[in-house]
């Protein structure tokens, strides 16, 4: 693999521009000082509470997601390159399922196949011919995007249903502030703080028809139990909204209400972070007990908007990934601003048969996966590993898609042996309401903590760091 | 507020209550049960802790005898005791996470501070009485941090009359059922008048309800049963009274009735609850039995929990 493109340091003994104050700052601060704001962090985090589960680790139900100080920084005119992409992409990911659900224009061209769309499990029968308050579907959007050089952006993964990670984005800046009053004094760094506002204007303004001059907007959570609770209640707190479960909303003559101490109240817009699967018991999932029996069918009546829309699935799966580049031009007219990874279909036999030989080399993925579970990074897997994902492959070549390994671009982190570059990617968050889309500069950036690791994932030993879009 | 919302904070505070009644129970059991046995006569001490605990019918499902290594480890450590501090804490955090929206964050902060202690440096019990004194302390200490800040930073609202509502019904139910308990040592008609014995036991009474330095100020004597019974029951200036908590009751029911503009069958039953206790004295309660008082007061109380449960929490 080739040497990674390092956002700070250029081979040779230069630094990138945006990280000249921060490399000043560094060398006058001892590694003792840094060490002791390190672990002052860790107790700040820990006392707040800020913690996730990982499923099936009942040793500890609760952990902190590593957070490493050393900021993460990119130019402004980084900034703006990338959130006109971003702004292109999910205007993109909203129309295509705005035709999926209605006039399949996309579909009729030939662009995408039918088959990936119809016999895909997150494609939802309900939704077709469904109308949702300004056509939007992705309210909320999380787009992980990589760097590997100092010009482009690729997109690795869009997140169109639930994406989390956002109270890290705001609680790491927090907490860094509180940390290094003096690094923030010596840079421009664009705030954050007003996303819980702009996420509450763009749900108020998407409230169904029948709503009141004030929408109601509850944040559903399927309970405490859920890796990303914390999350959820945080959120609830800052948009000063109700945090409610499924047993707390009950739907009547098609409406929804909440179960209040005064009696029934009436809810307009959810904030849903419970998956389509478990929405509704009666359409879904039978054995769902985070749902709301009835919310569906007063869904299709148009009292209740649920953000994300329900059937998003379809525009972030694995397999349909691979022909956003198309669907970006399809809908837009535009050349995409943000990059694709190269991506082999298994499901094509061309692919297949490149893949199935270079195994070795290749990151393969379940198209239906998440969390970085179920893949296989081909230079770092055993010998015998490949060859049981070869059998599975050739079982199932429709479930998968594989990627070359990227060189992930990195940054300087501190390890136990001083500060390393290690690997990171970036979460933006890309709200978009009634009347436009809005992006908070920065995001959250995950660290693949582990040296030479590619795997950012928070189950998997990733780490976080704050992300600084300075202001010039 | 949400129905679920406002049962949480209301359990969120009856389990804190609950956790420093049990420490000051055993607190209390230790320094009788250190006094040489003549001081003390031949009640089991550890016996009567468990009644006023009301676990001792589980207790003794898993346990032969009620001696202080028992005792201590069932109210305070065992998972199998749904009401041991333990499980207090653990319900009381969990309870939290679910209503951190409502809470303010020096709240979350105790709760969630010593939901770690527990596990940091209690998951093994205690093995010394130095250590056992230690996480009695901590005990009180976090519940005198969650009253206290829910006192400084909650806003006024229901969400604060419900959790003080937890408060309150908690605590009328700790002090009845320790007068329960106790009972026949305040009996006046006994023929011994303050002997060293029930000096001891009387001490014991007022220290588990934090009373003993307040008993004193109040009646400027030596410790008298029938005073002692006046003050747990009827001094409204006492905070861990059945008068006084049922003042609180009535005064956050009124508060929450007068926020969403109606009330209901709880303002009405904690009011008659309140009312009788305004007007009786200690003789009148002695003549009629000071245990059959207390029963029924118990059972009027946990019937006031089950009509808030039924009028809001649900």
């Amino acid at each position: 693999m080739a040497v990674a493109f390092d956002e700070m340091n250029i081979p040779g003994g230069d630094l990138r521009p945006a990280y000249q104050e921060l490399a000043r700052w560094l060398k006058e601060t001892p590694a003792e000082a840094l060490e002791y704001r390190r672990q002052e962090a860790e107790l700040l985090f820990r006392r707040i509470g800020i913690t996730f589960a990982v499923y099936g680790d009942s040793e500890s139900t609760e952990r902190l997601i590593p957070f490493d100080v050393i900021p993460r920084i990119m130019s402004g005119k980084e900034w703006t390159l990338l959130e006109k992409g971003l702004k292109q992409r999910v205007r993109a990911l909203n129309m295509f399922l705005r035709d999926i659900y209605h006039g399949r224009d996309i579909l009729r061209a030939e662009i995408v196949p039918d088959d990936l769309i119809f016999q895909n499990p997150v494609f939802r029968p309900e939704m077709n011919g469904q109308q949702v308050p300004h056509d939007v579907y992705v309210h909320i959007a999380g787009i992980d995007i990589v760097r590997v050089d100092a010009e482009d952006f690729i997109v690795l993964e869009d997140n169109a249903r639930t994406p989390s990670g956002v109270s890290y984005m705001l609680e790491n800046r927090e907490i860094m502030m509180r940390l290094f009053p003096d690094l923030f004094a010596r840079h421009k760094v664009a705030p954050v703080e007003r996303y819980p506002d702009e996420l509450l204007a763009a749900l108020r303004s998407v409230a169904p028809q029948s709503a009141s001059g004030e929408p109601t907007v509850a944040l559903l959570t399927p309970g405490v139990y859920n890796s990303a609770y914390y999350e959820h209640s945080f959120l609830a707190d800052k948009l000063g909204i109700e945090l409610v479960e499924g047993r707390d909303l009950i739907v009547k003559n098609n409406e929804v209400f909440m179960r209040t101490t005064e009696g029934l109240k009436r809810v307009d817009v959810i904030y849903r972070r419970v998956d389509d699967d478990f929405l509704d018991p009666l359409t879904f999932r039978p054995d769902s007990v985070l749902g709301v029996p009835g919310l569906m069918s007063a869904y299709a009546a148009g009292n209740i908007t649920l953000a994300n829309a329900v059937g998003t699935g379809i525009a972030d799966d694995k397999a349909i990934y691979s022909y956003m580049p198309d669907i970006v031009k399809f809908y837009l007219g535009e050349e995409p601003i943000l990059k694709n990874v190269p991506t082999w279909r298994c499901r094509e036999p061309k692919d297949l048969a490149y893949v199935l030989d270079n195994l070795s080399e290749l990151v393969v993925k379940e198209v239906h996966g998440s969390g970085g579970y179920g893949m296989l990074i081909g230079p770092a897997a055993t010998k015998a590993t490949i060859e049981a994902f070869r059998d599975k492959l050739k079982r199932e070549p429709e479930g998968f898609i594989a990627q070359p390994t990227l060189a992930l671009s990195t940054c300087p982190t501190c390890t136990t042996s001083g500060l390393a570059p290690r690997h990171v990617d970036l979460r933006p968050f890309v709200l978009t309401g009634s009347k436009s889309t809005t992006i908070v500069p920065g995001g959250l950036t995950r660290v693949a903590l582990k040296e030479g690791s590619l795997v950012v994932n928070s189950s998997q030993g990733g780490g976080t760091k704050d992300t600084w879009i300075l202001d010039e | 507020m949400l129905s679920r919302t406002a049962e949480n904070l209301y359990w969120l505070a009856r389990y804190v209550e609950r956790a420093e009644y049990l420490a000051r129970t055993i607190d209390a059991t230790l320094r009788v049960t250190a006094l040489p046995a003549a001081y003390i006569g031949k009640t089991n001490e550890w016996d009567s802790a468990l009644l006023t605990a009301g676990v001792a019918a589980s207790f003794y499902q898993a346990y032969e005898e009620a001696n202080e290594h028992n005792v201590v480890e069932y109210l305070s450590f065992s998972p199998n005791n749904p009401s041991s501090i333990r499980n207090c804490i653990e319900a009381a955090r969990l309870n939290s996470r679910s209503v951190r929206t409502a809470l303010t964050s020096e709240m979350w902060d105790t709760i969630n501070s010593a939901w770690i202690e527990l596990q940091a440096v209690w998951s093994k019990g205690t093995s010394t009485r130095e250590d056992l004194a230690k996480f009695l302390r901590f005990v009180q200490e976090t519940s005198l941090r969650f009253d206290g800040s829910a006192y400084r930073t909650m806003l006024r609202n229901d969400a604060y009359w419900f959790s003080r509502m937890g408060v309150h019904l908690e605590r009328a139910d700790n002090t009845a059922r320790i007068l329960d308990v106790k009972y026949h040592v305040l009996l006046p008609e006994e023929e011994h008048v303050g002997g060293p014995l029930d000096f001891y036991q009387w001490s014991s009474i007022l220290r588990s309800v934090s009373a003993l330095t307040a008993y004193h100020w109040v009646y400027r004597e030596t410790l008298k049963p029938w005073l002692i019974a006046d003050l747990l029951i009827l001094n409204d200036t006492l905070p861990r009274s059945l008068a006084s908590c049922y003042g609180n009751l009535v005064r956050n029911l009124d508060q929450i009735g007068v926020a969403y503009g109606r009330q209901g069958p709880a303002q009405r039953h904690a009011r008659g609850i309140r009312n009788r206790l305004e007007h009786s004295n200690m003789n009148d309660i002695f003549q009629h039995g000071v245990h059959e008082f207390i029963q029924e007061f118990i059972t009027d109380n946990s019937r006031l929990g089950e009509i808030i449960t039924k009028q809001y929490l649900i």
